[in-house]
């Protein structure tokens, strides 16, 4: 739903900067430390509306009457809102909004989907008999019939995410004003000649009802504080970026008065400043130091991606591509990903991460489970569809046959499927923070927030960038290093790992851009991470002369 | 859902939801009307679109989307903001100019706000084909069968692959007599095949406006072939190695410089195409002198939009010819202050290509490495235009003019400015159905020295 809009050319060079961008993520000083965050209380989420109800029960309605073994209808609303500046002036104000009806059924175990945006009763119907007509179409191609897993029913719920101040609450020009404000501070530094800064919000209203009787209705928030600076040589020989300067969050305005945009700007631009003067890496085999706001991305692309079940059984082989981590029978329980104190949660739960949601997309109320134990492969990102693929391990584990919760559709325009819930590194027992883990590391390279970023399809052999790069000697930060980049082939990477922060180092980082599927859909997840350190990675200079 | 009413108005589009080029006309006066603004600009979309998904050598997840946008903007003067909707009630497109103009009034001025566009004159572009407009579920469903039998059939192949077709418009238009309207249609298939192992991929692809030039039997076999060949790689050093990219991997990579091929950056300090101690590089020679770079709605190969989403008229533009750097691209705004012409921003791409086939390519390469197509490129570094990614699906040794084996994916590191200078051939360009960007592109296979292979990969 954020693509494609020409019209709207200023926004649409702000999506390619996102796009280009992935995500941005969180620095030290920022209030983003989860463990020190508490949970504000949200208002109770409206129930359904009686309008609503009427139309998903009419999208179930004509679904069964077609012959439809299971449907789920989903009525969603999604708003954006933009505020997009440079310098010291304003480049645009956006406000989107989309609604719709999107129907899913199961005829003969073949999926159909049809979604329209016209919300009467009738044109509902004629949605439910296109996804009807769709699966019939498909039944000559079907293999093995689709079957779902049990899944308790849920009845009525309501579910809102952790947000005090909704967005659309405030002004345009509260907003405009806080990133002119913050890029005057950015501008300050030696050589900063530009900046784009943006608002980035999203308000979502997502009603569900599936033919097994489940319905509920939830709303969520999110929202992303974006800045990119850039420093100019004088004599045009080189320029500089620093961006991804805080991450986004499942929370309201509270969490951009939190990142205070404007006390922090000077820093920022002071780094892309320093940047200019930084002295190229030499390419070698270092001891890494990675701080959460970069180590989120590695986690995501290097433990997040290969853990989707549909991905390691080749159902996203055409496009996103398939996974290291299968066939699952040969690493459940058995590959080793990392050290013993390595522990990675799969959840939905923790407040304000971007993948939150009280439930999925068809219904479940997701639990938190362990992908990785004790450095251990345990277990894989599911939907209903997926989990029964995995019954004999988990009879085996004396564990329930469930669905993570894991299905989710980027809008209502969209048919769920697998999407990556938030996916993090939890704390070692020490409780040690990136200072102190440096004040350990004898010589190697400390990395601050996340840069580029490449990843092969079966998600083995990886390339990093970050966005600050500084040398470790004896224990302490030296001067700052550019142009580095680190190669890593994923099982050596995370089994290298020997130091891990602890609870208080814990942060939140994410991506409104997580994408997968064809046609492609967007997912917003969060990773949290403790910072960790790295043994003998081998680090590249990515700078060149044109 | 917060607004009940909405759900009770029923508006007039089309059932259908293809908007026509009145419908279009008649919705942008609308918001006209209710304007109270200086200007008023629509923007306003529509589609059907229909996808068959398979996956492991079945169906997966399919379906059908109707979907419009309609996306107002209000100015006063130096301030501006943008309303979108995909409600064309009258009550909707009301609410929609009002919250712009309430927007509008509420924001900072824009010191480089335009004042709009009056009418225009464009070519018009037939890229809307019924064959493609008149297609249903069991049409993609049979199409799909082309690759899910054979490897069904094979018993040791895996299919995975994506049918799309769509049928699009897009209207422009304002207060002050501009009116723009294109359709299009668009299918595009494309296929993975991996052999049951696990050690071999190979993929193919096709895309065209009408359904009726996608030969998806020639698609389904290519794929197939590729993977069988690809089973098995081995490993050879990575290094700098003359290479053979087939048309997919070079529109990847060449789609790029069209990313950094704006006047200002250049002019501002922070874009490949500046010189060191001030002004840009246009009328210096870039790359080789047989490229040859442009844009143009009306080539028969890329049949894309006349406009661009100011409503600037769009014709041939050459970016590269011969090798020397002929323009960048002025904004509105930017061509003003800089006393130039505003060029309007290209919507598709095109590098120039001969009759040599990817065979002839091969047959005059000593020794190099074919590379079906590339994967996950991110930007390393926006001076150079250096990019970073891996190869896939059908990575192969040539030795004496011939394919001697399947070898490891490599992880390169290199720039298309780079790569373009170190030209060797270059083969026959076709339309490309799904470079990371997309869009309209048509690109000829290239083969180049030097290209800068930084890692192997396992992945397969």
């Amino acid at each position: 739903m954020t693509d494609r809009r020409d019209f709207l050319k200023k926004s649409a060079q702000m999506a390619a900067a996102l796009a280009a961008a992935n995500a941005l993520t969180a620095t030290e000083g920022t209030a983003t430390a989860f463990a020190s965050y508490a949970p504000p209380k949200s208002p109770p989420a409206a129930g359904m509306d009686p309008v609503t109800k009427d139309l998903l029960m009419e999208g179930l309605n004509a679904a069964k009457s077609g012959g439809a073994t299971y449907a789920d209808v989903r009525v969603g609303r999604q708003r954006q809102n933009f505020v997009f500046t440079r310098e010291h002036q304003i480049q645009n104000v956006v406000d989107t909004d989309s609604i719709g009806c999107g129907v899913r059924v199961l005829v003969d175990g073949t999926w159909g989907f049809a979604a329209t945006r016209i919300m009467t009763k009738p044109a509902v119907a004629a949605a439910a008999k296109e996804a009807v007509a769709v699966a019939k179409a498909n039944r000559m191609t079907r293999g093995n019939p689709i079957e779902l897993v049990p899944t308790p029913v849920i009845h009525d719920a309501t579910w809102q995410s952790a947000f005090t101040t909704d967005p659309w609450s405030v002004s345009v020009e509260d907003k405009a004003d806080l990133l002119l404000k913050a890029n005057a501070e950015a501008m300050k530094a030696a050589n900063v000649k530009y900046i784009f800064s943006g608002l980035f919000f999203v308000k979502e209203e997502r009603a569900f009802a599936s033919s097994e009787g489940s319905m509920t209705n939830q709303v969520l928030v999110r929202s992303w504080p974006l800045m990119q600076i850039t420093a100019v040589a004088p004599d045009f020989s080189d320029f500089q970026n620093r961006g991804n300067v805080v991450p986004p969050m499942g929370r309201g305005w509270e969490y951009v008065q939190e990142c205070d945009l404007v006390g922090n700007a000077g820093k920022w631009g002071e780094e892309a400043s320093q940047k200019l003067k930084a002295k190229p890496v030499e390419v070698g085999r270092y001891d890494l130091v990675l701080h959460p706001s970069h180590l989120w991305l590695t986690i995501h692309e290097s433990i997040g991606h290969p853990t989707e079940l549909d991905r390691a059984l080749g159902y996203e082989a055409n496009y996103a591509g398939t996974s290291f981590v299968a066939p699952p029978e040969k690493m459940l329980g058995k590959l080793k990903y990392g050290p013993e104190f390595m522990n990675i949660q799969g959840d939905r739960s923790q407040v304000g991460a971007l993948s939150t949601m009280g439930y999925d997309d068809e219904g479940v109320k997701p639990d938190d489970f362990l992908i990785i134990k004790d450095g251990i492969l345990n277990d894989y990102q599911t939907t209903r569809e997926q989990a029964a693929w995995l019954s004999w391990w988990y009879k085996q584990e004396k564990r329930e046959t469930r669905s993570h919760g894991c299905s989710y559709a980027q809008g209502w325009d969209n048919v769920q499927f697998q999407r990556m819930p938030n996916v993090s590194l939890l704390p070692g027992e020490k409780e040690q923070s990136f200072e102190d883990i440096v004040a350990a590391t004898d010589k190697g390279i400390a990395i601050i927030g996340d840069g580029s970023f490449s990843i092969d399809q079966q998600r083995y052999n990886a390339q990093f960038g970050g966005q600050t790069f500084w040398e470790i000697k004896g224990g302490k930060l030296g001067g700052m290093l550019k142009d580095v980049a680190y190669q890593m082939r994923t099982p050596d990477f995370w089994n290298s790992m020997d130091m891990i922060g602890g609870k208080k180092s814990y942060q939140l980082g994410g991506s409104f851009f997580d994408g997968k599927g064809q046609p492609g859909q967007i997912n917003a997840v969060s990773h949290g991470a403790v910072p960790a350190r790295f043994r003998q990675i081998n680090v590249i200079n990515t700078g060149r002369k044109a | 859902m917060s607004s009940p009413k909405r759900l009770l108005v029923r508006d007039d589009a089309p059932e259908s939801g293809l908007l026509s080029r009145d419908d279009s006309m008649q919705l942008i006066e609308k918001a006209n009307k209710f304007s109270k603004a200086d200007t008023v600009e629509t923007q306003l979309t529509s589609s059907h679109t229909g996808n068959t998904r398979f996956a492991a050598n079945q169906a997966s997840t399919s379906g059908s989307v109707t979907n419009v946008q309609f996306a107002v903007q209000s100015s006063y003067g130096p301030k501006h903001a943008v309303v979108v909707t995909n409600d064309l009630s009258d009550e909707s497109i009301q609410r929609a100019v009002a919250q712009s103009e309430l927007l509008a009034k509420l924001a900072p001025d824009d010191p480089e706000a335009m004042p709009p566009l009056g009418p225009q004159t464009y070519v018009p572009v037939s890229a809307y084909f019924e064959s493609t407009a008149k297609l249903t579920p069991a049409d993609r469903a049979k199409a799909a069968a082309t690759a899910l039998n054979p490897a069904r059939a094979a018993g040791d192949l895996q299919a995975a692959g994506f049918i799309v077709t769509s049928e699009n418009t897009t209207a422009l238009g304002n207060n002050k007599g501009l009116f723009a309207y294109h359709r299009n249609t668009s299918a595009n298939y494309q296929l993975t095949v991996r052999t049951g192992d696990g050690t071999g991929s190979g993929w193919a692809a096709a895309d065209h406006p009408d359904w009726n030039q996608l030969d998806f039997k020639a698609v389904s076999e290519r794929a197939i072939e590729k993977a069988k060949l690809s089973r098995t790689p081995v490993a050879i050093e990575p290094g700098r190695y003359t290479v053979i990219l087939e048309p997919q991997a070079v529109g990847d990579l060449v789609q790029l410089v069209g990313n950094y091929s704006d006047a200002r950056s250049a002019d501002e300090g922070r874009s490949p195409f500046m010189k060191t101690g001030g002004g840009t590089k246009v009328g210096d020679k870039i790359v080789d002198e047989r490229v040859t770079l442009l844009a143009d709605p009306q080539d028969t190969q890329l049949l894309s939009q006349p406009f661009d989403g100011d409503g600037l008229p769009l014709t041939r533009q050459v970016m590269i010819e011969n090798g020397v750097l002929k323009q960048l691209f002025y904004s509105r705004f930017w061509a003003k202050k800089q006393g130039k012409t505003a060029t309007g921003q290209p919507q598709s791409i095109k590098l120039v290509g001969t009759e040599s086939s990817v065979d002839d390519l091969i047959k005059s390469t000593p020794r190099g490495v074919l590379v079906t197509r590339l994967w996950y490129l991110r930007e390393v570094d926006p001076r150079t235009i250096l990019y970073t990614g891996l190869t896939r699906d059908g990575t192969f040794l040539v030795e004496d003019g011939k394919v001697t084996k399947a070898i490891r994916n490599f992880r390169f590191n290199d720039s298309p400015l780079f790569m373009l200078n170190n030209l060797d051939m270059i083969g026959r360009a076709v339309r490309l159905a799904g470079t990371e960007q997309g869009g309209d592109i048509v690109m000829p296979a290239i083969k180049v020295h030097d290209f800068n292979f930084t890692s192997l990969s396992e992945a397969v």
